[in-house]
C-alpha cells in the first residue's frame, strides 16, 4: 500500500489568525494556530490526529481541504494543490472529500428530513440524477449505515444521537468520496453507541476503500481506528508514526504525558499509572 | 467513479423497494410548534377571534342592507336603530356605521397584511445576505440600514404620498419598504448565530453554494423569530395606518379605515358615542388578539425560552 | 454508622408527554471518607439521582424514597434547611465550573464570603485560608491569583478553584458531577489525582458521577453502574473490574478501546438483558 503515491500530500501548512489584541487602539495580534505541518495520506489508510483542545487539530483538518484559508504551504490532492484551486475545482473536490462532524444533532439541518439531508450532496454534484434514482441511492446508503428505509421522512430531532451520526456518515458517503475527514466524530456519543459508530466507520472504510483523516482528543480511540498517528501540540507536529509505535514507545515528552494520562479501566494498573504520573509531574517541576 | 449514474441491478432493486415503501411522515418542527400552539388556550381563542373579525370584515358587508358609502337621508346622526337596519347607528352624513366599520376593518387588515408581507420579504433576504456574507458586505449593508433609521419616517411617508397619490395599498407597500429595517436587523443577528452551527459547515463541506446555503439552510431556520416579529409588525402597521389616517395622509373618502373612523369619532365622542365605540372596540380587540397570538407563537416556536 | 444512606430513591419528571421516570430505584450507602462512583450513560439517571439528594431538581421533578445523611432524613427538606447542608456539610462540583462561579466577582471575594459567613472568620484570616486552599489544589502563585476573576483562569485551573471552594467548609461529603468531562485528558488526570490526594488529606467522602469507567478504576472504592434509572451492578471497584457480573457492565467495559489492549473489533453493548425488564 505504501509503495503507491499518496493521495494527499501536505507540505509546510501553516494557519494564522489575526485577532484584536484588546484595548480600543490595541491593534492586531497574529495567532499561529498551525505551524508548518507536513504529512502524507495513502489510499484506504486512516491517519489519526491527536491533541488537546486548542492544539489546532480541527483548524489543520479544515485548512487541508480549504474549508478555511491557510496562510502558507500546500496540500496536494492527486497531484493538484487544493490551496490554489479555482472555486469551480473546489466544488468538484467536495465530491471526493467529505466531512463528518462532532455534534450529531447540530450537524443536521433541523428543518430537513433525513432523506433530504442525505440526498443533498447528490443533488449538488449529480443534478442529472432523477428523483427516483436519488431516493433509491439514499435508501441504499441508509441501509448501509444501519438505518432503515422507513426512517427517510423523519426529522433529526426524532432520532437518537447515534442515529443522527449515522445520518451524518450517510451524507458524507453518498457521493462515494475518496477521503473523509472525521472531526471528533465519535466524541459526543455515549460509550455503547460510540463502539457501534467506530465499527461502522471501519467497516465502510474497508468496503469502499476510503481514506480517513480521523481527528480526536482520545488517543485510545485513535489507536484503535488508525494505522498511523500524528500528535499535535500547540500547532506543531511533535510525533508522527505507526499507531502501535507511538502508543507503546512514545518519544516526545508531551506524548508520554498524554499516554500516561489516559485512564485505563483496570484498578490495579491505574494505581501504578498514578505513581508514574506523579513521577512525571515531579520531573517536570 | 464508475456506475454512479448507471442504473445497476442493486439500484433497480432499491427502486422497486421504493414503490412499496411505507415511510411514515416525521413530525417537523413546525408541526411540533403548531401542536404546542394548539394547547395554548389564550392564543387559540385569539386566533378564533381574529378569524371572526376577518370574516366580519370581508363577508359582513354582503349581509347588511346598507353599503358603506350610501347615504340615508332619513337617518343622519342617529343612534343604533334596528328597524332601519342601522345596527351601529349612522354618522354625520347618514352613512351606516356598521358597514363603515366593516369596510374600515377590511382596509386596515389589507394594508397590514401587504406592508408586513413586503417588510418580511425584504427584511429576510436583506438580513440573511448581510449576515451570511459578513465582513465588508455586512458593514455596507447594515450602515445603509442605520442611515435609513436616522431619516425621519414621516418625511418618507409624505414623499410616498406625493409619489403614489392616495392609493392606500401602494402607500402601504411603501410603508412596508420602510418597516423592513428592524426585520433585517433581527434576521441578520439570527443569521450570524445560525451560520456558526455545524450543519452550515456540513453544507459547505458538501459543496453547496452560498445561495443554496442561505435559502435552503438559513432562511427555513429563521421561521421562529420571523413569524414572531411579523405578528408584532401587523398591529404596529395598523397603528401606523391609524396615525397616518388621523393626520389625513391615509385612505381617502368615501373609503375608510379603523384609524380614520376613530379620528372622526373622537371629536364627537360625547354627542355621538357610537361613532367612536364601534371602531375602537374592533381595533382594541384586534390588537389584543394579535399580541396574544404573537406571544403564543413565541412560546410554541422557542419552547426553551419559557 | 454510614455517612449517607440512600434507600429506594425515585425521581419522576412531569413533562408534556407524561411522567418520565428518571430514577426508578436507587439504593446505596457511603461510609465516611470513602469514594463511590456512579457510572452511567446519558439518560441513565445518574445526575438526577445525585441532585435529588440536595433538592437540586428542576421544578417539574419530584423525588421520593429516603436519604439519611449523618442520621437525619434530608430528602425533600424545606429549602432553608437543605441550604444549610449544602453550604456547610455537602459540597458540589459541577461539570462546568462557571455555573457556580460568579463571573463578576474576584475569586478572593467569592471564597472569603463563604468563610466569613459560615465559619465566622475575620476577613484577613479568611483570605489566608483561601490562599491555603488554592495551594492545596496546586494552583501556582496562589497568593496573587486569588485576586483574579474566574475568566482569567484556564478550564483546568477553574475546576481547581471550584474544588477549593467546595472544600472551604470542609464538607463531609463532596458530590462531583462529571468534574473532568469538559477537560483535556492530561488535565483530567491531574484533577482526578488531586481529588484522590485531597481525600486522603481532608477525609471527605466523595460521590463521583461519571460516564467514564476508566477514571473510576483508579480512584473509587465502590462502583455503582446505572442504566435506565436502575442499578445494574453495585460492588467493590476491584471486584467489578476483575469480574463484571452484569451483562451491561461487561458490555460497557468491552466497548471502550483501551490503551493497554489491542482488539481488532470493538464489541458493542447488548441490551438483551432489558427484555422482560422493561415493564417491570
Amino acid at each position: 500500500m505504501n509503495q503507491a503515491e499518496p493521495i494527499l500530500k501536505v507540505r509546510d501548512l501553516s494557519v494564522e489568525f489575526t485577532i484584536p489584541s484588546g484595548g480600543l487602539f490595541g491593534g492586531r495580534k497574529v495567532l499561529r494556530a498551525v505551524k508548518n505541518v507536513s504529512f502524507d495520506l495513502y489510499q484506504g489508510e486512516t491517519l489519526g490526529i491527536v491533541g488537546e483542545s486548542g492544539c489546532g487539530k480541527s483548524t489543520l483538518s479544515r485548512a487541508v481541504i480549504r474549508m478555511l484559508q491557510a496562510s502558507s504551504g500546500e496540500s496536494i490532492w492527486l497531484g493538484r494543490d487544493i490551496q490554489k484551486m479555482s472555486p469551480k475545482e473546489l466544488v468538484a473536490l467536495r465530491k471526493d472529500v467529505q466531512m463528518v462532524f462532532q455534534d450529531p444533532l447540530a450537524s443536521l439541518n433541523p428543518r430537513m428530513t433525513a432523506g433530504a439531508i442525505i440526498a443533498e450532496p447528490l443533488q449538488i454534484h449529480y443534478p442529472e440524477i432523477n428523483k427516483t434514482e436519488r431516493t433509491a441511492r439514499v435508501i441504499e446508503m441508509m441501509e448501509k449505515v444501519g438505518l432503515t428505509a422507513d426512517m427517510i421522512n423523519k426529522y433529526p430531532h426524532e432520532f437518537s444521537g447515534g442515529q443522527c451520526q449515522r445520518i451524518g456518515i450517510a451524507r458524507a458517503l453518498i457521493t462515494r468520496p475518496k477521503l473523509v475527514v472525521c472531526d471528533e466524530a465519535v466524541s459526543a456519543l455515549d460509550v455503547s453507541i460510540r463502539a457501534q459508530v467506530i465499527n461502522l466507520l471501519m467497516d465502510l472504510q474497508k468496503e469502499m476503500g476510503i481514506s480517513l483523516l480521523f481527528i480526536s482528543h482520545d488517543i485510545a480511540v485513535v489507536r484503535h481506528i488508525a494505522q498511523r498517528v500524528m500528535v499535535l501540540y500547540f500547532g506543531e507536529v511533535v510525533e508522527i508514526g505507526e499507531a502501535e509505535q507511538v502508543v507503546m514507545n512514545p518519544q516526545h515528552d508531551y506524548t508520554k504525558k498524554l499516554i500516561a494520562s489516559v485512564p485505563v479501566p483496570d484498578p490495579k494498573l491505574e494505581m501504578e499509572r498514578r505513581e508514574l504520573r506523579r513521577k512525571l509531574r515531579k520531573a517536570a517541576a | 467513479m464508475a456506475g454512479i449514474t448507471g442504473k445497476d441491478a442493486v439500484l433497480t432493486e432499491y427502486a422497486r423497494k421504493l414503490e412499496t415503501l411505507d415511510a411514515p411522515k416525521g413530525r417537523s418542527l413546525t408541526q411540533d410548534a403548531m401542536w404546542r400552539l394548539a394547547r395554548n388556550k389564550a392564543a387559540l381563542l385569539s386566533i378564533a377571534v381574529v378569524i371572526f373579525i376577518v370574516l366580519f370584515a370581508f363577508l359582513g358587508p354582503y349581509l347588511l342592507p346598507w353599503s358603506y358609502d350610501k347615504i340615508d337621508w332619513s337617518g343622519i346622526r342617529k343612534p343604533p336603530n334596528f328597524e332601519a337596519g342601522h345596527f351601529a347607528g349612522t354618522d354625520q352624513n347618514g352613512r351606516d356605521m356598521l358597514a363603515r366599520i366593516m369596510q374600515g376593518t377590511q382596509m386596515s387588515l389589507i394594508v397590514a397584511a401587504v406592508a408586513t408581507l413586503v417588510s418580511v420579504i425584504i427584511g429576510v433576504v436583506y438580513g440573511a445576505i448581510a449576515g451570511y456574507f459578513g465582513g465588508k458586505v455586512d458593514a455596507v449593508m447594515m450602515r445603509f440600514v442605520d442611515i435609513m433609521y436616522a431619516l425621519p419616517y414621516i418625511l418618507f411617508v409624505i414623499i410616498l404620498v406625493v409619489i403614489f397619490g392616495r392609493n392606500p395599498v401602494l402607500l402601504f407597500v411603501g410603508i412596508g419598504c420602510l418597516e423592513w429595517l428592524t426585520m433585517a436587523r433581527i434576521v441578520r443577528g439570527q443569521t450570524l448565530s445560525i451560520k456558526e452551527r455545524e450543519f452550515i459547515e456540513a453544507a459547505r463541506a458538501s459543496g453547496a453554494s452560498s445561495w443554496a446555503i442561505i435559502f435552503r439552510h438559513i432562511v427555513p431556520n429563521l421561521t421562529g423569530p420571523v413569524v414572531i416579529y411579523a405578528t408584532l409588525t401587523i398591529p404596529e402597521i395598523i397603528l401606523t395606518e391609524s396615525f397616518l389616517s388621523y393626520l389625513g395622509l391615509g385612505v381617502q373618502e368615501p373609503q375608510t379605515s379603523l384609524g380614520t373612523l376613530i379620528s372622526f369619532g373622537a371629536p364627537v365622542a360625547e354627542t355621538l358615542p357610537w361613532m367612536l365605540i364601534g371602531p375602537a372596540v374592533v381595533l382594541v380587540t384586534l390588537l389584543l388578539c394579535l399580541t396574544y397570538i404573537g406571544d403564543g407563537l413565541r412560546d410554541a416556536l422557542d419552547p426553551k425560552d419559557r | 454508622m454510614a455517612l449517607l444512606e440512600v434507600k429506594n430513591l425515585k425521581v419522576d419528571f412531569q413533562t408534556q408527554d407524561g411522567v418520565v421516570h428518571a430514577v426508578r430505584d436507587l439504593s446505596y450507602t457511603l461510609e465516611k471518607g470513602r469514594t463511590l462512583a456512579i457510572v452511567g450513560e446519558s439518560g441513565s439517571g445518574k445526575t438526577q439521582g445525585a441532585f435529588a439528594l440536595l433538592g437540586l431538581l428542576p421544578r417539574n421533578g419530584r423525588a421520593s424514597g429516603s436519604v439519611v445523611f449523618d442520621g437525619k432524613e434530608i430528602l425533600n427538606l424545606p429549602l432553608r434547611e437543605i441550604n444549610k447542608y449544602r453550604a456547610e456539610r455537602i459540597g458540589i462540583i459541577f461539570q462546568d465550573p462557571m455555573t457556580s462561579l460568579n463571573p463578576y466577582l474576584r475569586i478572593s471575594r467569592q471564597m472569603t464570603e463563604v468563610l466569613e459567613k459560615h465559619r465566622g472568620m475575620s476577613h484577613e484570616a479568611a483570605l489566608a485560608e483561601s490562599v491555603r486552599f488554592l495551594d492545596a489544589v496546586r494552583i501556582p502563585d496562589a497568593r496573587n491569583r486569588v485576586h483574579m476573576y474566574p475568566h482569567e483562569f484556564s478550564g483546568g485551573m477553574r475546576q481547581r478553584v471550584m474544588i477549593a471552594m467546595s472544600l472551604l467548609c470542609q464538607p463531609e461529603l463532596l458530590i462531583a458531577d462529571e468534574p473532568t468531562t469538559a477537560l483535556d485528558v492530561t488535565v483530567q488526570a491531574e484533577i482526578m489525582d488531586l481529588l484522590v490526594d485531597l481525600q486522603e488529606d481532608f477525609g471527605t467522602a466523595i460521590i463521583l458521577i461519571t460516564h467514564d469507567l476508566g477514571i473510576v478504576a483508579g480512584s473509587c472504592e465502590d462502583t455503582l453502574v446505572m442504566f435506565g434509572g436502575r442499578v445494574m451492578e453495585y460492588r467493590k471497584t476491584l471486584d467489578l473490574f476483575a469480574n463484571p457480573e452484569h451483562p451491561y457492565t461487561q458490555g460497557l467495559l468491552a466497548a471502550v478501546p483501551r490503551l493497554d489492549q489491542k482488539v481488532d473489533r470493538l464489541s458493542t453493548v447488548s441490551y438483551d438483558f432489558m427484555v422482560g425488564a422493561r415493564e417491570a
